[in-house]
């Protein structure tokens, strides 16, 4: 490996790690807020016991999620350098916001991770609230700055210099919409599912635990409303992708030739040579079908692009296929809960459909992380869609292996010890009386 | 005009990060350092005063790096390349001591796991400011030559000078020394404790002269520029005033007037960073990239002067309620 592919592992491999955790600090202020909710509301000592232990839980979450943020604002600059003295001024105004948002975030983290003596009910509850809406809005500034580099806007490009810069425009890119709405969406129902599971996992052992079963219910809740929104906002950014990118859609669908009527192929082994798909499952006109809801539309294949504009079709074709088949799985499950609630008002409680929602946790995160891959390396070569390649940005720095690997064992290092600290915890709180008082557990 | 603007808004961003994010570095330092009979009584005070605070204090340095790319693209894609491998350490410091120390605090309490957190968050609180301290004085030193937007002296130039490294050690003596001013007014209900900080503090501060009569000296060769800045008709005003503040706060902490030393580090510490961004400008970074040439476009800076505005009429207000929780009511 070069210098070159050292500087694009440690970003993938630090937006990997970071994502899950800004997701779940989108996430956990919304299930926590509503737990605190139905406490105000019934005053049922359960609901307030279980929303500070998810703040324990949350609280190391943050934590990792905004050091891991800042390593990426620095890396922009420390690995794209090239690229942020083009694009700083073009986009930097969404990262500024964000700047504020998660100020706002970390302020009223404070006040409500260690406000609950300090302050009253009503104002703790509010913290917690604009934690969660700050959360939300920096997801949306963010992914507003990576909307930019897939479609970008607000700016000319004249012999290597950038010129008439509007940097709300630059906001509003044509994929600035469907990119925040897929991600907010995704994050809730990460953070949907992961939470069920955990406590789905519990209720196998212990059926009757009003804790985990008012837990269960508020992560389903959360799930059961945003999974089928997602489907339909995936649809709305599948056909944006096909209008603004084309070719990362060609490889998403692993679609070579250039075809009316052209059929949806489901895995398969993508041959760049041969330009077909090989093994895959077809679903005749499905393709043409789903992007234009027209069977016998012209879809363009990746022939019609030179071969240096091609991302990595195998990566970006699997990667699609595995974030659809965990959405897929994941809106099955919920059709499953919600209509047992419809008909007979019931929590999931048969062994079934627990064991399937406990198995179902991770599949939030695998949809969100291969669907980052999608967006990022279905954009390659190009760092700005166009207008820049991205080997043009790195920065000239050699011995970038020393980063990548530091890094790496950095972050390993921390995703175990986040997993044995919340492990743990989940453990404490299983082994803890259902509905004691608040705050006892706490001592 | 819009340019300077935002550049005043980075430097008090730089100086609140130094008196908020600073002393929460101090306080790490501290925990290390922590020895004695009250050694573990110590180390609660310090985890009590940070835990609720150093998210939001971590942020200014976010706003800071935000607020350069934004308004100074060039500027920062020139220090980003040149001192790429001091950032690079200050950056595993962050995120070292970020997580330790919430996993020390949501850990099981005194167990052989729990005592490795705390070391790891001592250690790992020396490298920011370390390194941030450095990079402030690399930026001076004019070693660092950016043409067209491409740094042309390569990666170890400037931050190893004794210049830049001397600035690093200041930092760190000068958080460490804010910080345990800080720890006597947190520590006020325990007489004894409130002595271990009072003398650390008193140590520290005295420590702070030698080490700044270093920078100083070292600033001729190694800062030229710089050095010149200080001789014009504002730093005489300046340096008094710094010493002036100094001196109370160490007299302040040796008559136990805790509060009152407080108030004279955080402006010793103000003026000490007003001073240095005075001398600095109009650079970014001595002597090819300044404050005019690193400009992003005047629509950009007017958008971002204008969300400052907003931002700052939403944020202070949260803020300041945050610390008034936190930091100014009484314990009870």
């Amino acid at each position: 490996m070069n210098d070159f592919l050292f500087a694009r592992s440690q970003m993938a491999m630090s937006l990997a790690f970071h994502i899950v955790f800004a997701a779940l600090g989108m996430g956990m202020p919304l299930l926590m807020a509503i737990a605190e909710g139905m406490y105000l509301r019934t005053k049922q000592p359960v609901y307030l016991n279980l929303c500070r232990r998810w703040a324990k839980g949350a609280a190391i979450l943050f934590a990792v999620g905004a050091v891991s943020g800042t390593v990426l604002s620095f890396e922009l600059g420390l690995l794209w350098p090239n690229f942020m003295e083009h694009a700083g001024a073009v986009i930097g105004m969404p990262f500024s916001l964000e700047g504020f948002a998660f100020f706002a975030e970390a302020i009223f983290l404070g006040v409500y991770l260690y406000g609950w003596d300090r302050v009253g009910p009503l104002i703790h509850w509010l913290s917690g609230a604009l934690v969660a809406v700050s959360g939300i809005f920096s997801g949306i500034f963010v992914v507003t700055a990576n909307a930019w580099m897939n479609s970008p806007a607000g700016f000319k490009m004249v012999e290597g210099k950038i010129l008439d810069v509007d940097p709300i425009a630059a906001m509003l890119n044509p994929a600035s919409f469907h990119e925040v709405l897929h991600m907010t969406l995704a994050a809730f129902v990460a953070t949907g599912f992961l939470v069920a599971a955990v406590h789905a996992f519990f209720l196998l052992r212990d059926r009757n635990n009003l804790f985990h079963r008012a837990a269960l219910g508020i992560a389903l809740v959360v799930a059961c409303v945003c999974t089928p929104l997602q489907i339909l906002s995936g649809d709305l950014s599948a056909r944006a992708v096909a209008r603004l990118q084309p070719a990362k859609l060609a490889a998403m669908e692993a679609h070579y030739r250039t075809e009316a009527g052209a059929p949806l192929l489901v895995g398969g082994i993508p041959n760049d040579t041969a330009l077909t798909t090989d093994y895959a499952l077809r679903l005749p006109r499905g393709l043409s079908f789903l992007i234009t809801h027209d069977p016998n539309a012209r879809v363009v294949g990746l022939e019609e692009f030179p071969r240096d504009q091609w991302p990595n079709i195998r990566i970006v074709h699997w990667s699609f296929d595995i974030m659809v088949a965990s959405g897929t799985v994941m809106f099955v499950l919920t059709v499953c809960v919600s209509s047992l609630w419809l008909k007979h008002r019931r929590l999931p409680d048969k062994t079934w459909l627990l064991r399937g929602l406990a198995a179902a946790g991770p599949l939030g995160f695998l949809a969100i992380e291969t669907g980052w891959v999608v967006t990022e390396m279905g954009r390659q070569p190009w760092i700005i869609y166009g207008v820049m390649r991205t080997h043009e940005a790195v920065t000239p720095m050699r011995g970038l292996v020393v980063p990548f690997v530091t890094f790496t064992v950095v972050y390993i290092f921390l995703a175990v010890a986040v997993a044995f600290l919340l492990r743990r915890q989940f453990l404490q709180t299983a082994s803890a009386v259902p509905d004691q008082p608040a705050g006892a557990a706490d001592a | 005009m819009l340019e300077v603007i935002i550049a005043i808004f980075i430097l008090l961003s730089l100086v609140v990060y130094a008196l908020m994010g600073g002393a929460d570095f101090g306080g790490g330092m501290w925990d290390l350092l922590a020895f004695g009979p009250r050694a573990k009584r110590q180390r609660e005070v310090i985890a009590e005063a940070i835990a609720p605070i150093w998210e939001a204090n971590h942020v200014w340095l976010i706003l800071v790096v935000v607020l350069l790319f934004t308004g100074f693209p060039r500027g920062f894609a020139a220090m980003m390349t040149a001192l790429n491998i001091p950032m690079t350490a200050m950056l595993l410091g962050i995120v070292l001591r970020g997580s330790t120390f919430i996993f020390r605090k949501y850990d099981v309490k005194d167990d052989s796991v729990q005592r490795r957190w705390s070391t790891v968050f001592g250690v790992a609180s020396f490298f920011p400011p370390f390194f941030q301290g450095v990079t402030l004085g690399a930026l001076a030193t004019g070693r660092i030559r950016v043409e067209q937007g491409r740094v042309l002296t390569g990666f170890m130039a400037g931050w190893l000078t004794p210049f830049a490294l001397a600035c690093g050690v200041f930092a760190l003596g000068l958080f460490a020394f804010l910080a345990a001013t800080y720890l006597t007014v947190d520590s006020k209900d325990e007489p004894l404790l409130q002595d271990d900080f009072r003398l650390r503090s008193l140590w520290s501060g005295l420590a702070l002269a030698p080490i700044a009569l270093v920078v100083f000296l070292t600033s001729k060769q190694g800062a030229p520029q710089m050095f010149h800045g200080l001789t014009r008709w504002w730093a005489p005003v300046l340096l008094s005033w710094t010493s002036v503040f100094a001196a109370v706060a160490l007299v302040a902490l040796w008559l136990r007037r805790f509060t009152v030393a407080r108030l004279a580090a955080i402006g010793q510490v103000t003026l000490i960073l007003v001073g240095w961004g005075l001398a600095q400008y109009p650079n970014l970074v001595t002597p090819d990239v300044t404050v005019s040439n690193a400009a992003a476009p005047q629509f950009t800076l007017r958008l971002l002067v204008i969300a400052l505005g907003f931002g700052a009429m939403l944020l202070l207000p949260s803020l300041a309620y945050l610390f008034y929780i936190f930091k100014g009511q009484e314990r009870g």
